[in-house]
């Protein structure tokens, strides 16, 4: 028996909401043993959002709609973006209406907003995050496209359920090509979700920052919406580059048992993912800002490496 | 003969007048007429003197007027100018021109003692707010600090930066972390620091003034609370200032025992800095391993001393902790564990590149750069000046320890890092010689109180560097003046040149390589 197409759309946005911050409360755990400290445990972020929705807005005297608009925008696109990518299940009505190359559109509106809102009410710091997150935009945007281009080019579709469905159906062999595209979208992971050695998450230090001095100035639930779609982010570039790399387990069709299936296959996957970032974010300083072109740069080297390979091997 | 003494007697003539009743000996101490104060100072500049400190008393008391000190040295001498001026004309010739330092302490004396700097460039105060009314000078015995003062309107010019595409980044007072307040105002181009220029005071307490109010042994207690960080050193520097004056002849265990706290301290700060530095570049793994590892020392210490940073263990005549057969069993074994704990992790801090990356050729402070604002400490070291009071001045007991400090010419966050690890390295070492050879013996001594107007003078290299102490006693034997001058007021000015042409998003690891302190500073 396979489950209403709806019903899965509606469980794959309620794995991302409820499952992000487990997430995040995850890397944090592993990163703490890591370093030989007590962590606060996997639910430390879901008290942080609880807290934040609890507290009151303070919003600048001279914040404009952009200001106030933007938590909501940012946290439904992310929304959108995981009724969009397979979590758990191909069978997805949303996936047939918006391909890939969507999703990075939609990261890249949030990103634009953001980063107006922290110019919005004119504090040194908001600008200054803007205008590196931009930076940061410009070299990471082009580097996906490639990564993703070189992917479909390989799958034969743009679309995440059918690049899937070529995978499963053995028509997809592993190919050199994949391996840059795969290497190239690690970096830019690293990069658009903001992790050591890009940016440091956890930092206080103002003048370091990137993603969070453009959001210091927010406060109550508009900060909660603002964090809470940036665990969601976080959480799909993971399951995107599952989907687009290594899509076992996620369930072709809905069907009831194949549901709870993909799930423990994507716990399993997450949990790993998460020992990686924390291994990287262990053993690496952050970067000097501008070791990001390099950087940035190599990831488009890559996938345009990726993409040549594929015309000339294979 | 000394040879600044010498260049002074030189130039100045019968115009300088040495004057005993300013201990300890070795210190020369010179009277010079108000004319002639900046001459005196050209005159020591061209003998490759660095000014170390420079400040003003009111002498009401001896119904003398007002007097301008200024304090140079070179290598193991020091040498004190003093001019008199009179009271219905307080104004001091300016020795900005000729030493950089000087620029903040006489933006100081104006603010605090009320005498003008002729000719000096900047008219600005400095610790003093704009909210003070302009007649109120608290280092004045005429001030009295008991009135709450009315506030008035008044404003900071700041130095601009205008053009094209230059980006204007207040930061400060208040700061994210648990760190004290201050104020840097950023120009920036893009990313590139074209002039940051600090504003401090923030933490002004009026510690000098609370001094005067104080008796010889509270004022050693106070002494310990003007930076936290440093209360063994600073306490230290006051203690020795005031045994100075007082001809008090200091139990020898209690020297190897301050001795035994000061590189206690030096070690738990210098470890907490290299932890706090790699953190400021994410990586936070050795921060946990380092504060760990202060921690364990800090325990320590309150178990063995009964305070955990050791303060007021150290006072006039000797120590009030003492350390018995076990306790040095303990501390001998907590090094030998601190040791192979600590030597894990240089090789980490060694060999991980993407932190090397980072630290090296960041925030360069040249060495030239470095002598001319005479900064002090393990900034200096850091930046090829061999500066070290346990060296240069060695006072009880490094006079029978052999210290050797490390001296880079680097200049950048890694050789201040580097200068730390060594420091370290070297204290371990020292603290087992200490142990092993300490003294029997008492550990305090009876202090007496200071003759009238004399004048005492410390100096004692804390973890970040020379701490100088100048004590003056008054006509009934109280404290006159307590002037103190903590690393910080010198090498501050170091911060401000060495993030020039580096990128904002490394300024926070410039500053935590020099860690200097606010309280210290402002006093």
């Amino acid at each position: 028996m396979n489950l209403n197409p709806y019903i899965i759309e509606l469980l794959q946005v309620l794995t991302l909401l409820g499952l992000a911050p487990a997430f995040v409360g995850w890397v944090r755990m592993v990163k703490c043993w890591a370093q030989g400290r007590t962590s606060a445990g996997l639910f430390q972020p879901y008290r942080d959002l609880a807290k934040l929705f609890s507290k009151e807005v303070l919003l600048a005297e001279n914040a404009s709609w952009i200001f106030r608009f933007t938590p909501y925008l940012v946290f439904s696109t992310a929304v959108l973006a995981g009724g969009i990518i397979p979590i758990l299940s191909l069978d997805l009505p949303l996936a047939s209406t918006a391909d890939v190359i969507v999703i990075v559109a939609l990261f890249a509106i949030a990103r634009f907003f953001t980063a107006l809102a922290g110019m919005d009410i004119g504090t040194a710091f908001g600008g200054m995050g803007s205008s590196r997150e931009m930076m940061i935009a410009s070299l990471a945007e082009p580097a996906m496209l490639m990564a993703i281009f070189t992917v479909s080019l390989a799958n034969r579709s743009t679309s995440l359920s059918e690049i899937i469905q070529v995978i499963y159906s053995g028509q997809s062999v592993l190919r050199p090509s994949l391996a840059f595209a795969f290497l190239a979208f690690i970096l830019i992971a690293l990069a658009e979700t903001g992790r050591v050695p890009v940016d440091n998450p956890a930092t206080h230090l103002e003048l370091t920052m990137i993603h969070e001095a453009m959001i210091l100035e927010y406060s109550g639930r508009h900060l909660a919406l603002i964090e809470w779609a940036g665990m969601m982010k976080l959480f799909l570039f993971v399951i995107l580059g599952i989907a687009a790399f290594a899509p076992w387990g996620i369930a072709a069709k809905g069907s009831l048992l194949g549901i709870p299936e993909a799930l423990v296959y994507m716990v399993l996957k997450l949990g790993a993912v998460g020992i990686g970032i924390v291994l990287i974010e262990t053993g690496l300083a952050k970067m000097r800002l501008f070791r990001l072109t390099e950087f940035l740069g190599a990831a488009f080297l890559l996938a345009t490496l990726g993409m040549l390979s594929f015309f000339i091997l294979d | 003969m000394s040879v600044l003494k010498a260049a002074i007697v030189s130039a100045l003539k019968e115009d300088a007048r040495f004057r005993a009743r300013h201990y300890p000996e070795s210190v020369i101490f010179c009277v010079v007429p108000r004319a002639k104060f900046v001459e005196a100072g050209r005159v020591l500049k061209k003998a490759y003197a660095l000014l170390a400190a420079e400040w003003a008393t009111d002498e009401t008391p001896y119904v003398r007027g007002y007097a301008i000190y200024a304090c140079y040295r070179y290598g193991s001498e020091y040498l004190i100018v003093k001019s008199d001026i009179p009271l219905d004309d307080p104004v001091f010739p300016s020795l900005t021109k000729h030493f950089v330092p000087a620029y903040r302490f006489e933006r100081q004396i104006e603010s605090l003692m009320g005498l003008t700097a002729d000719k000096h460039p900047d008219a600005r105060p400095w610790i003093k707010f704009e909210d003070w009314p302009a007649d109120a000078w608290p280092l004045r015995k005429t001030f009295d600090a008991s009135k709450p003062l009315p506030r008035v309107q008044g404003e900071y010019k700041w130095a601009r930066a205008e053009g094209e595409g230059i980006y204007e980044i207040p930061v400060g007072p208040v700061h994210a972390g648990i760190i004290e307040p201050g104020h840097f105002r950023f120009q920036a181009v893009g990313e590139t620091i074209i002039n940051l220029e600090e504003r401090l005071g923030y933490v002004h307490k009026g510690i000098e003034k609370r001094f005067e109010a104080l008796s010889w042994d509270e004022g050693a207690r106070l002494a310990g609370r003007v930076s936290g960080d440093a209360t063994v050193a600073h306490s230290l520097t006051y203690c020795m200032a005031l045994e100075s004056m007082t001809a008090c002849s200091v139990p020898d265990r209690a020297n190897w025992l301050r001795a035994l706290f000061l590189e206690r301290e030096r070690i738990a700060n210098h470890l907490g800095d290299i932890g706090a530095i790699c953190n400021d570049v994410a990586f936070a793994f050795m921060l946990y391993q380092t504060m760990r590892l202060k921690e364990m020392l800090l325990r320590t210490n309150l178990r063995l001393f009964g305070h955990r940073f050791i303060m007021d263990r150290v006072l006039p005549g000797g120590v009030t902790a003492d350390i018995d057969s076990q306790g040095i069993t303990d501390i001998l074994g907590e090094l030998n564990y601190l040791s192979q704990e600590f030597e894990k992790l240089v090789v980490i801090i060694d060999e991980n590149s993407s932190l090397e990356d980072r630290t090296r050729a960041t925030g360069i402070l040249d060495p030239e750069t470095a002598r001319d604002l005479g900064v002090v400490g393990l900034v200096a070291r850091a930046s090829g000046l061999n500066l070290d009071c346990r060296i240069q001045n060695p006072f009880p007991p490094y006079d029978r320890i052999v210290v050797n400090v490390p001296v880079l010419i680097a200049g950048d966050v890694h050789a201040r890092v580097w200068v730390r690890v060594e420091e370290i390295r070297e204290s371990i070492r020292i603290i087992s010689e200490i142990l092993t050879t300490l003294p029997e013996g008492d550990i305090t001594t009876a202090v007496n109180a200071p003759w009238h107007d004399t004048s005492g003078f410390a100096a004692v290299e804390g973890w970040r560097g020379e701490i100088i102490y100048w004590l003056q006693a008054g006509p009934q034997g109280e404290i006159n003046r307590c002037m103190v001058r903590d690393p910080s007021t010198l090498s501050w000015l170091g911060l401000e040149r060495a993030v020039l042409g580096n990128i904002v998003p490394d300024f926070p690891v410039c500053n935590k390589s020099f860690n200097q302190s606010y309280s210290g500073h402002d006093l």
